[in-house]
């Protein structure tokens, strides 16, 4: 009885990362495709867990956790990656640092414009 | 403790069983109960995700496409997991769901958040005004309006 449910719930997650997937290739912009994949590892996550109750093991569980802060990691070294060209630095400009500078400069400068 | 419920509840059932025909004891009445709400959760969960994943794929703009998504994602995976909880009872495996739970609820609003601010940085304008969805005669053969 809870196992057809369980396996349903399981399906709807695969159908609703199919239609991420439609998002995920015609995204017309970076972001569209940044938040796909936020998305998708949301739904990768319920699904391990359904998974897990489906064949009875807790191990899903575990593996869910991991997934949970690895996609939240992920979205951000991916959008700070694309905003300032490199992983290494801080994800915000320091009061005194001479190097995110003119970075700054650049985010006010589109922010106002 | 059940075992000797049960059998300080076994004449009780032998009387229900001769009057109504069937024994109905609180712990089937208890475990449908559950089964019912469990089921109602997750049922409500894949609701929402699966609005969400359709709003992200049809909405017409960026930003709509965010609101679609970070809103029902974060609803949808909550209720999924309190309906698992309520199936797994209290065992270890509610507390693995329910940090999985939290940590969902934490980082999928922040994530967002991060997304939406980096897309506003770069200069990506919403679509304002009344928006009138592309009829059919007006997609080229490329699949775009």
């Amino acid at each position: 009885m809870m196992m057809y449910l369980y396996i349903t719930a399981a399906l709807a997650m695969m159908v609703g990362m199919v239609l991420l997937l439609g998002r995920l290739i015609s995204g017309p912009s970076l972001y569209d495709r940044a938040l796909a994949v936020n998305s998708f590892g949301t739904k990768v996550v319920l699904f391990l867990c359904l998974f897990s109750f489906i064949i009875g093991r807790a191990d899903g569980v575990d593996i869910a956790i991991l997934y949970t802060l690895m996609n939240f990691i992920a979205t951000i070294a991916i959008l700070k990656f694309f905003r300032y060209r490199a992983l290494s630095g801080p994800l915000t400009p320091l009061p005194n640092s001479k190097k995110f500078d003119d970075l700054r400069a650049a985010d006010n400068q589109s922010g106002e414009s | 403790m059940s075992e000797t419920s049960h059998m300080e509840a076994a004449p009780d059932a032998l009387h229900d069983v001769a009057h109504h025909g069937a024994a109905i004891g609180w712990d089937s009445v208890l475990e449908w109960g559950l089964t019912l709400l469990s089921g109602g959760l997750i049922l409500i969960g894949v609701f929402f995700v699966l609005a969400g994943a359709l709003g992200l794929l049809r909405m017409p703009d960026f930003y709509t496409r965010m609101h679609a998504a970070g809103m029902t994602d974060t609803l949808g995976a909550e209720f999924i997991l309190m309906g698992l909880m309520v199936q797994s009872g209290f065992s270890q495996m509610t507390f693995k769901l329910l940090l999985v739970a939290f940590f969902l609820f934490v980082t999928s609003p922040a994530a967002s958040h991060a997304i939406a601010n980096a897309a506003h940085k770069s200069g990506l304008k919403p679509k304002l005004g009344l928006y009138k969805a592309p009829s059919i005669n007006e997609i080229d053969e490329h699949g775009s309006a």
